[in-house]
This record gives structure tokens, sequence and C-alpha cells, in this order.
């Protein structure tokens, strides 16, 4: 939590920020977040450093898609449900990935790893099917790669965890 | 990718720039050479030459881009602001993101030139959260820019001083509207603005703004560098200059093509987009979600404005979709009026209760449980929502339901309940 207030601190405290820092101190706020949201500390902190009331602060997060707050998983799997990825496939991979990691649209996996999203067009519609993991732009999936995505993923960490 | 423009005709020669776009790069190329161009001549110059060049707003308005320039301009002194609006939401358009990824210091060298036309010393990129990666690539051509002298204070020692911030968008398709994108900068909901004031005069904070489109802005560099005359050679007597393709789709190659005005859409799917992978041409959506779907006897129509919007086409952001005879036109338009009920803001009843209304006769029509005299409904919804809505948003997610009942009325009436009533079928085309 320290990191993102830290992280706060210094989106609104950077030169010309203003009242502009409300919504990228959100954003950053949630993307220091290890559960990928924004706490209600964190509203409380953002609405005293702007001098803004904690309902301006509720009223902009709530209106983003992109602003949770709840927490959610480590990485954020964002699938474009736009039509030229339903077209080129989509519903497959989808049914891949909820398979694979055992949740829904909008759900977190009992592990905390993930959190599946259904998201408007990534601008990837001449790779599409695509997903996007975290920052990372997938594009072309068929279901057996969407699966192969998440493994690589899963075993990752898991290296990363013993090493 | 496919047909590649000849550099000498292209605007954004995208084949010179495959590799990571460094500043040294694009300079080599002739970069920033607009920019001390521009400097060294005066601001109403520039505005001469876009005017002369006939650039229009690619946003999808085609508003004059001289014009707005002029308007912001001609405000009192005081503060103003550039923003490039790179919220690039409109699903099946992948333009801007290009342009940003691989040639971001034309965009910054235009907003650059635009800034001191209008006499701004602050601009902000409003960039959707779904393109990160541009947020980065942007990011850093913002720095190297910077430790050039090509943006801050005392631009290439003109005296001119100008700088540039990253604004990211938070998943909201609405914030492409202008106004809905002023207030989400301003930190607060994204919900579009009663119009006048035009943000030229009263925008950011209530301070004169010019908003720009991602392609908009990068058409001025090639303009004022190269020239009007150069430019005006590149398209039609109606529309000039060139425009990004981003093309999707059941094409053998999808891609991002830049395509000069007066190429009609059959040879943009034939000729740069190598034709239809399989089976035969059903359908192309042309604008994205909130463009037109047509049948392919249309598509001998020029890219053209006018030519265009004779036919009730929408270039809209230049996005083309082609669907093959496997895909129902049904499924298509319910994912779109999905799309639109979720983007919704719910500030005005036509847009907020017509979605609603089509989303459901739509479902029932997949499922079988609709009747002809629910299409007659969805068409008198459909209307509605184009004249009566409040802002783009709710006007242009009529358009793929209008469009697709003018066209495709024969599939709507296939699926309903007593299609046998349904008046015998007349020749259309
Ligand atoms: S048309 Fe739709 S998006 Fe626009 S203001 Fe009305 S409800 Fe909101
Ligand atoms: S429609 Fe899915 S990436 Fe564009």
């Amino acid at each position: 939590m320290s990191t993102s207030l830290q992280t706060v601190t210094d989106i609104v405290a950077a030169p010309g920020a203003g009242q502009a820092a409300l919504l990228q101190a959100l954003l950053a706020v949630q993307d220091a977040s290890p559960e990928n949201y924004v706490s209600e500390e964190a509203v409380n902190e953002i609405a005293h450093l702007l001098g803004i009331s904690r309902s301006r602060v509720y009223s902009t997060a709530s209106f983003y898609s992109v602003i949770s707050l709840k927490p959610r998983g480590r990485h954020i799997v964002r699938i474009c449900i736009n039509a030229p990825c339903e077209n080129a496939g989509k519903q497959a991979v989808l049914a891949a990935l909820e398979q694979e990691l055992g949740v829904g649209l909008g759900g977190t996996t009992p592990d905390g790893r993930f959190t599946l999203e259904g998201v408007s067009c990534l601008g990837a519609c001449y790779m599409s099917p695509a997903i996007k993991i975290d920052k990372q732009l997938y594009g072309d999936l068929t279901a057996e790669a969407a699966v192969a995505v998440i493994r690589r993923y899963r075993e990752e960490e898991n290296i990363g965890h013993t090493a | 990718m496919g047909t590649q423009l000849d550099n000498a005709k292209s605007v954004f020669r995208l084949g010179l720039f495959r590799e990571f776009p460094t500043l040294m790069h694009y300079r080599d190329f002739g970069g920033y050479q607009a920019l001390a161009k521009a400097l060294l001549g005066s601001p109403g110059a520039v505005i001469g030459e876009i005017g002369a060049a006939g650039l229009r707003g690619r946003g999808g308005a085609a508003f004059p881009a001289a014009a707005k320039l002029q308007m912001v301009r001609d405000n009192p002194p005081g503060e103003r602001y550039v923003i490039c609006n790179a919220d690039e939401g409109e699903p099946g358009t992948f333009k801007d993101r290009f342009i940003m990824t691989h040639i971001p210091f034309q965009l910054l060298e235009g907003m650059t030139i635009a800034a001191y036309a209008v006499a701004a010393a602050q601009g902000f990129i409003y960039i959707r959260h779904e393109y990160p990666e541009a947020q980065e690539t942007m990011r850093r051509a913002i720095a190297a820019a910077r430790a050039a002298g090509l943006l801050g204070s005392d631009i290439l020692g003109s005296g001119f001083s100008f700088d540039i911030e990253i604004f990211s968008g938070a998943g909201s398709y609405l914030c492409g509207e202008e106004t809905a994108l002023l207030s989400s900068i301003e930190g607060k909901k994204g919900r579009p603005r009663l119009k006048p004031p035009y943000p030229t005069q009263s925008g950011l904070w209530g301070k004169p703004t010019l908003i720009n489109n991602v392609e908009t802005l990068a058409n001025i560099p090639p303009i004022v560098g190269r020239g009007a005359d150069w430019y005006r050679a590149l398209g039609t007597a109606d529309s000039h200059g060139t425009k990004l393709i981003s093309l999707s789709g059941d094409v053998a190659s999808r891609g991002l093509y830049e395509v000069p005005f007066g190429t009609t859409f059959r040879e943009i799917i034939d000729n740069y987009g190598g034709g239809i992978k399989q089976g035969r041409l059903k359908a192309v959506n042309i604008g994205g979600a909130s463009g037109v779907v047509v049948p392919p006897w249309e598509l001998d129509c020029p890219l053209e404005y006018s030519a265009c919007s004779q036919r009730g086409i929408t270039i809209g952001s230049g996005a083309v979709f082609v669907m093959d005879d496997s895909r129902s036109i049904l499924e298509n338009v319910r994912n779109r009026v999905d799309f639109f009920l979720h983007e919704s803001c719910g500030k005005c009843t036509p847009c907020r209760e017509g979605l609603r209304q089509a989303g459901r006769i739509i479902h029932n029509l997949l499922d079988g449980a609709a009747t002809l005299a629910d299409i007659d409904n969805l068409e008198r919804y459909t209307r509605t929502m184009q004249n009566a809505a409040f802002c783009g948003l709710g006007q242009a997610a009529g358009n793929s339901l209008s469009s697709s009942l003018k066209y495709f009325r024969g599939e709507y009436e296939a699926l309903c309940r007593d299609r046998d009533q349904a008046a015998p079928k007349e020749a259309t085309a």
C-alpha cells in the first residue's frame, strides 16, 4: 500500500498536475496495487491530497470501466468482444480461457493470479481474435494457443516463486 | 503488409518506419523540417497552407482543419490548449495506434506546428488505456524531442515554447467524444457537454482548445513540409490527400493501408486486402461500430467525402470490416447494439431506452421470439435515436441498425415467427 500512496503523492505533486491528476492518480494507484484495484484507503488518500470530496473520487472511479474498486487478480486477462474478433473466433477462445481459468467473465481465480475480463477493441483487429494480458498483446489466437499462453504465465510465476 | 504507396505519394511512409522509431531515423528522412519551416513563417501562413491543402478532420467528423485552427487562433489573447484525441475506440480501427507506435515523431511534429498556429503552450495526448504500448512509445518520443530542443521552451531557437503531456483514458468509448474527453481530463465522469460553447472557444478548463484526431495532426508536417499543391495532387478534386484504412475481417490480408482518396471500396478489398479469403463477399461494415453495413453492390463507391455521404456511407475512422457469406448480419448487429448499450452513459432517454429496446428486439429475433411488428418498432426506435440522441454516440448507434434494415431486411424477416406474412419481396438494388 505504501508504494501506491507514494505514487499518489508523486502524481499530485507533479508540475502542472492540478485537478487533471484525479483520473491519472486512480490509474497509477491501481497499477501499483498487487491486487489491481483502488482500495478505500487509497480513495481517502487521493481525496485528501487533491482536496476534493471522497464522493467526487468515487463518482469518477465508478464511471470508468478500467478502474476497479474491488480486488482483482495479479494478471488481468482481457478478451476483445467486438465484431471483428467475434467473427474471427472469439467465442472458442473465450470458452477455452474460461475452462482453463475456471472462472467466467469478471471472475478472479481462487489463487488470485488471474482476472478474466471482456474489453472493447484492442486495436489489433488485423490479428483477431486478440487478447491482452496486462500490457502484452496476443493475436491470431486459437483455443489451444490461448491456453498455452496462460500456462506459460503460470509456469513463469512458479519458477519465480521457487527461485 | 500488402500494397504500399510510393513514398513520394505517401503522407505516412509507413514502409520506412517499420523498426523502432527513433528521432534520428525520423530526421534522416526529413522529419522536423516542416516545423523549422513553420517557425520561420507566420502562424497565419501555416493555417493558410493547411487550408489550401483542404485537410479535413480524420476522426470521423471531417471538419475542415484550417477553419478549426483559425477559430482557436481568433480568441482574445490568453491561455490555449492543443489536445490530440488518441482515444481510438471505434471497434475495427487501429490506425492511430499504428501512427503512435511507428511514427510518433510525426504526430509530435504535427501537434507542435498546430500549437504554433494557435499560440498554445501546452498540449495533451489523450491515449486510451487499452494502448499501453502506444503510451509508452509516445512518452519516450516526447522525452527524446525535449532533449533535442524540439519540445519545451524556445523550440529550435525560435522563442516559441510548447510542451506535451500524456493523459491515459480509462476504458470509456464515450471519451472519444471531444467534450466528454475534456471532462475526463478535468477529472470528471467522461460525459458529453452541451455545445455551444464549442471547445474552440471554451474547452479545457474553459480555455480555447484545439482538439484533433491523431491522423489529422500527423497529416500536418507533410502538408507544411511538401506544400499544399503536392498534397492536393494525392486525392481527388473533392477529397485531398490519403486516408488510413484499417482493414479487418474475411479478407486475405488484413492490415493498415494508406489509400489515396478516390480509391473504391472494392479496390481496397481486392487490391489492398487481396480479396475475400474464402466463400463470397456478403457485407462490409464501413466506419466501425458507429458506421454502416452495406452489400457488395455499394462497393464501387469511391472513398471520397461527397460520394460517400450521397450514398449514406460514413467514412468515419476508416475502418473497413469485411464479412463473407457464412456470416449472420443479425449476429453482427447484435454485437454492435450490445457494445453501444454497454458504452452509453445513460444521460438521455432516446439513447438509453432506444438501445435497450433495440437490444431486446434483436435478441428476441435471434431467439425466434419476434414478429414482423417488432421490426417496424425497431425502425422507429432507430429513427428516434438517430434524430434525438444528445450526442454522437446515440446518433451513430442507429447507423448499423438502419443500414442493415435497409439492405438486409430479408434476414430480419426470415427470423420472425410470422415471416409468412411478410410483404412479397421486391427486387432490391
Ligand atoms: S446519446 Fe447516449 S452516450 Fe450520448 S449523452 Fe445520450 S445517453 Fe449518453
Ligand atoms: S475488434 Fe478485437 S482487436 Fe479490434
